[in-house]
C-alpha cells in the first residue's frame, strides 16, 4: 500500500506546481486589469491581415 | 450619407464639410489625423468602430515643459540608457478602436518599442527611446492623432504607487488550502477504519497542518491585527470574535494530531478563512476609471510658462513659483496661482471652482484666482501668491482632509459583535464549569467548541456581500459609491445640504426673459444675425432662444473682447454686450447675467439670464422634505432666491454668499449638534464641505471628468433619483439585519452540538459552509430585489 505515498507526493507536486503558477500570474500583474486583454485577443486576426490587405487591394485597383 | 457626419470623429459638418478621399471631415485636424493613419497603413481604426477620434486640440507650446529633464524624471516610470517607460493618463480611451490605435503607436513612431492600454484606468504604458523619440514626442504624437494625455500636478511625485495585491494573494493560498484540506480529510469524515486508511491517517493530518500553516499566519494576519487594535482601544470589533475562533480552531487542531485524540478542525479553519476573505474581495469593488481622492493637484498643470526679466518664456514648475514673477497663460490653460492680470483680455472660466460654466471678463489690474481657466488669448498676469498659499488651494490645508472618515464610526457589524462576544464568552465559560463538575475530561473540549462553532463567520459575511453587491448594482445606475460603509453612513443621514451652481442647476443657461423696449421685426432679425456670428456664450444661448429668422447677410460685425459685440445692416446699426458697451447706465442692484442691447444707439432692453434647474428638483425635495432638513449653502449671491422659493418647499434653509470655508464651518457645527449631513456639491469649492460631512456625493454631467475629492459620484442625469439611492440604502440595513437573524439561528444549532459535547470535526465542517453559502445566498437575492426596484 506504500503506492499512497507515490500518488500523494504526485498530487502535492501537482497542486503546489499550479499553485505558484497562480503566484506568478498574481505577481506578473495579470489580474490587474481584467477587461482589456479580452478585447486585445481579437485585434491579433486584423493585425495579420492588414498586410495581405494592402496587397491585395493594388492588383484591384489597377484592374 | 443624408445627414453628413465627420468620418473620423462623428460630430455633424454641417455645410463646409471637407471632403477627402471620398470621406467627409468637419475639420482639417480630423482630416491631419486621417491622413496620418491612412498613410501609415492604420485605416483598420475605422473598421473596429465608426468615427472613435477626437478632434485634435490646439497644443502649440502647451508641453515646452516636458524639455526639462527634472519634470522628465519625475513622469518616468523607468528609465535607462536606451529603455524609457510612461504612463500617460487619457480621457478619451472609450471604445476598442482607442485601444488598437494606441497599440500600435509603434507604427507611427519608430522609436516606440511598445504600448499597452489599460482601458478600465484609461491609461496607456508606453516604452520607447529616448535618444530616438523624447518624452515631448511621444506626447506631441499621441495629442496629434486625438488622444491628448492629460498630466497634471499629482503626476508631478516621488515614486509610483505600488498596486497592492495582497488580498488576491490570500485569497488564493486560503482557497489552495482549503481544498487540498478538504480533500486530505474527507476519508476520515466517513471512518471507515478501513486498513490503509489507519495506517496513514498521521501522515494525511500532518499534511493538513502544513497547509493550514500559511492560511493561519499569513492569509489570517488582518484579523489578528485588527482584533489586537480593535482590543487596544477598548472596541470589541467583529473581528476579535474571529480571531479567538480562528485561533482556537489552531490551537486545538494542532493538539489534537499531536496527542492522536482525532483529525482537527483544519478543514473548517481553512474554509472560515476562505470564505471570510471572499467576503474582502466581494466588497473591494473599486471603480478604476474614478477616482475619489482628487485635490486640486489633478487639475493643476506641471508647468507654465514664465516670461523671465529680459523678455524670454521658459517652462517653470508651478511648485518653483515664487511671488513677483510674472507668467504666461495661453489659452485653454489654468491659473495655478493668484495674481494680477497685467495685459491681454482676460475671460476666465472657473467651472472647475465654482460650477459655474459662464466666463468672467477681467481688466488688466484685477485680480485672478487659482484654479480659472483662461478662454480667450494669451494673457499675462503676476503672481501674488505661490500655488500652496493661493485662496483656492489653502483650503487643503484645513485638517478635515487628513482625517480619515470612516475612523469615527462604528459599523452595524461592530454594534452587533460586541453583544456578541460577551454572550459567546459567557456561554462558553457557563458551560465549562457545568461540565467541569459533571466530566471534567470533556470541560475543555467544550470551552474549545463553543469557540469554535460560535465563529461569527456569517455575521462578518452579512454586510460585505449586502453593500458589496448593493455598491454594483448602484454602479449600473451611475452612482458610484467609494465604499461600503458609506451606503450605511447614507442610511443615517438626517440632513441634507445642496450646493447650488452646477449641483441643482444646469451647466447650461437657457431661459433668459427681455424687459425694455418690445424690439420691431427687424431689429429681431438683426439681433439674431448678429449672434449668429459670436462663438460668446451667452450670445449661443440666446441665439437658441430667439426665434428663427431669415438669413441676412451683415454689413459690417466687430467683435469687442470682453465687451460685446457690433454690428450693421441697411444703415441700422446694433450693439449687444454689457451695459457700459451699449451706452446704458450701469445698474449695478441687479445681480444675474443679462445681455444689453441697443440699437442706432438708442437703449433697448436686457435679456437677463436664469439658472436652469435640474429637472425633477421640485419634485426631488418635496419627497425628502418629509424626512430630512434641506439646506441650499450656495457661493453665489441672492439673485435666484425668489425663484428658488418658488420651486422649493417652504422650509428649505437658503444661505448665499458662503466661502469654501464657510461651507465647511456649517456642516461642522450642525455636525457637534447631532446632524448627520449628507452634502452635494459639484466644485472644487465644495471639497472642503464634502470631506467634513458624513457623506459627500459630488455632481458630475461626465464622469469621466474630474470631479473634488468625495465619497460617492453622481451621474448628474440621475439626480432626481437621489431619494430612491437613500431609500434603497436604508432597506439595504434591513436585509443585514435579517441575515444576523438567520446567522443566529445556525449558531444556537451549533452551540447546541458544542455545549452538550457532541462537536465531531463532520459537523463543524458542514454548518460553517452551509451558514456562510446561506447568507451570501440570502443577501444577493435580497439587494438584487431592491435594485429592481430602482431601475
Amino acid at each position: 500500500m506504500s503506492v499512497i505515498y507515490i500518488l500523494l507526493s504526485i498530487s502535492i507536486i501537482v497542486a503546489v506546481f499550479f499553485f505558484i503558477a497562480f503566484i506568478l500570474a498574481v505577481k506578473s500583474g495579470q489580474f490587474d486589469d481584467s477587461y482589456t486583454p479580452s478585447v486585445r485577443m481579437l485585434f491579433e486576426d486584423e493585425l495579420v491581415k492588414e498586410p495581405k490587405q494592402s496587397i491585395n487591394k493594388e492588383p484591384k485597383k489597377t484592374n | 450619407m443624408e445627414q453628413k457626419s465627420c468620418f473620423h470623429c462623428g460630430d455633424s459638418c454641417e455645410s463646409h464639410a471637407i471632403i477627402f478621399q471620398e470621406k467627409p471631415f468637419c475639420c482639417n485636424g480630423c482630416k491631419t489625423v486621417y491622413e496620418i493613419f491612412s498613410e501609415n497603413d492604420l485605416t483598420c481604426y475605422y473598421d473596429l468602430q465608426n468615427s472613435p477620434g477626437a478632434i485634435p486640440k490646439e497644443i502649440q507650446g502647451k508641453y515646452d515643459f516636458l524639455d526639462q529633464q527634472n519634470i522628465i524624471d519625475k513622469l518616468l516610470e523607468f528609465n535607462d540608457d536606451h529603455t524609457q517607460i510612461v504612463t500617460l493618463y487619457i480621457p478619451h480611451i472609450h471604445c476598442s478602436s482607442c485601444i488598437w490605435i494606441l497599440e500600435n503607436l509603434n507604427k507611427l513612431n519608430p522609436g516606440i518599442s511598445a504600448s499597452q492600454v489599460n482601458f478600465g484606468k484609461k491609461n496607456v504604458r508606453i516604452t520607447f527611446n529616448s535618444t530616438k523619440c523624447s518624452l515631448k514626442d511621444v506626447v506631441l504624437l499621441v495629442s496629434s492623432i486625438g488622444y491628448e494625455p492629460y498630466i497634471s500636478l499629482e503626476d508631478f511625485k516621488t515614486g509610483k504607487d505600488n498596486i497592492n495585491r495582497s488580498l488576491i494573494y490570500k485569497l488564493g493560498i486560503a482557497g489552495f488550502a482549503f481544498g487540498n484540506v478538504m480533500f486530505l480529510s474527507f476519508p476520515e469524515y466517513f471512518e471507515v477504519g478501513e486498513f490503509w486508511l489507519e495506517q496513514y491517517k498521521h501522515l494525511f493530518r500532518w499534511l493538513m497542518f502544513a497547509f493550514s500553516l500559511p492560511v493561519i499566519f499569513y492569509s489570517a494576519q488582518d484579523y489578528f491585527i485588527s482584533a489586537y487594535k480593535g482590543l487596544r482601544s477598548r472596541i470589541l470589533n467583529i473581528d476579535v470574535p474571529i480571531a479567538l475562533g480562528a485561533a482556537v480552531l489552531f490551537i486545538r487542531s494542532t493538539v489534537e494530531i499531536i496527542f492522536d485524540y482525532g483529525s482537527g478542525f483544519f478543514d473548517s479553519l481553512t474554509g472560515l478563512i476562505f470564505f471570510l476573505l471572499l467576503g474582502r474581495f466581494f466588497q473591494q469593488k473599486t471603480y478604476a476609471f474614478l477616482s475619489f481622492e482628487r485635490d486640486y493637484k489633478s487639475y493643476f498643470p506641471i508647468a507654465v510658462t514664465k516670461i523671465t526679466s529680459d523678455g524670454k518664456e521658459t517652462p517653470i514648475q508651478v511648485y518653483d513659483i515664487e511671488k513677483g514673477d510674472r507668467l504666461l497663460i495661453r489659452n485653454e490653460e489654468l491659473i495655478p496661482v493668484d495674481g494680477i492680470l497685467i495685459n491681454g483680455n482676460a475671460s476666465i472660466d472657473y467651472s472647475f471652482v465654482t460650477g459655474e460654466s459662464e466666463t468672467v471678463s477681467k481688466q488688466s489690474g484685477d485680480k485672478l484666482f487659482a484654479g480659472g481657466k483662461q478662454t480667450s488669448g494669451v494673457i499675462e498676469m503676476e503672481v501674488l501668491k505661490s500655488v500652496e498659499q493661493s485662496y483656492l488651494t489653502q483650503l487643503w490645508s484645513n485638517d478635515v482632509f487628513s482625517k480619515n472618515k470612516e475612523d469615527g464610526f462604528t459599523t452595524l457589524t461592530n454594534k452587533i459583535s460586541k453583544k456578541f462576544t460577551i454572550a459567546v464568552l459567557s456561554i462558553a465559560f457557563i458551560s465549562t464549569t457545568y461540565w467541569l463538575f459533571v466530566d471534567a475530561s470533556k470541560a475543555i473540549n467544550v470551552f474549545t467548541a463553543v469557540l469554535i462553532i460560535a465563529c461569527p463567520c456569517a455575521i462578518a459575511l452579512s454586510a460585505p456581500f449586502t453593500f458589496g453587491n448593493l455598491l454594483r448594482i448602484f454602479g449600473k445606475l451611475k452612482f458610484y459609491v467609494k465604499n461600503a460603509s458609506v451606503i450605511e453612513q447614507l442610511a443615517e443621514v438626517n440632513t441634507i445640504i445642496f450646493d447650488k451652481t452646477g449641483t441643482i442647476t444646469t451647466n447650461k443657461k437657457s431661459t433668459a426673459t427681455y424687459d425694455g423696449d418690445i424690439l420691431s421685426a427687424s431689429e429681431e432679425m438683426l439681433l439674431k444675425n448678429t449672434l449668429r456670428g459670436s462663438n460668446h456664450p451667452l450670445s449661443r444661448s440666446l441665439y437658441d432662444i430667439l426665434e428663427e429668422h431669415n438669413i441676412i447677410t451683415l454689413d459690417h460685425f466687430e467683435e469687442h473682447v470682453g465687451k460685446g459685440i457690433e454690428a450693421s445692416h441697411n444703415n441700422n446699426n446694433i450693439k449687444i454686450g454689457s451695459a457700459s458697451f451699449v451706452g446704458s447706465i450701469a445698474d449695478s442692484t441687479v445681480l444675474n447675467t443679462s445681455v444689453h442691447i441697443s440699437t442706432n444707439n438708442i437703449y433697448k432692453g436686457k435679456y437677463t439670464f436664469y439658472n436652469n434647474y435640474r429637472t425633477g428638483l421640485s419634485k426631488l425635495f418635496n419627497k425628502l422634505k418629509k424626512n430630512y432638513d434641506l439646506v441650499i449653502l450656495s457661493g453665489d449671491n441672492e439673485g435666484e432666491l425668489e425663484n428658488l422659493k418658488k420651486l422649493l418647499p417652504s422650509k428649505t434653509k437658503m444661505i448665499f454668499n458662503q466661502k469654501p470655508d464657510d461651507k465647511l464651518d456649517y456642516i461642522k457645527y450642525h455636525q457637534t449638534e447631532g446632524a448627520k449631513v449628507l452634502m452635494i456639491g459639484d466644485g472644487l469649492n465644495d471639497a472642503g464641505a464634502l470631506a467634513q460631512s458624513n457623506v459627500g456625493i459630488s455632481i458630475s454631467e461626465n464622469v469621466n471628468v474630474f470631479s473634488p475629492a468625495c465619497d460617492a459620484i453622481l451621474d448628474a442625469s440621475k439626480f432626481n433619483q437621489l431619494f430612491m439611492y437613500i431609500k434603497a440604502s436604508k432597506s439595504a440595513i434591513k436585509i443585514i439585519k435579517w441575515s444576523f437573524v438567520l446567522s443566529f439561528c445556525y449558531n444556537v444549532i451549533g452551540l447546541y452540538f458544542a455545549v452538550t459535547g457532541q462537536l465531531a470535526p463532520v459537523i463543524a465542517a458542514i454548518l460553517m459552509p452551509l451558514s456562510s453559502i446561506s447568507i451570501v445566498i440570502f443577501t444577493t437575492i435580497a439587494t438584487n430585489v431592491i435594485g429592481r426596484k430602482l431601475e
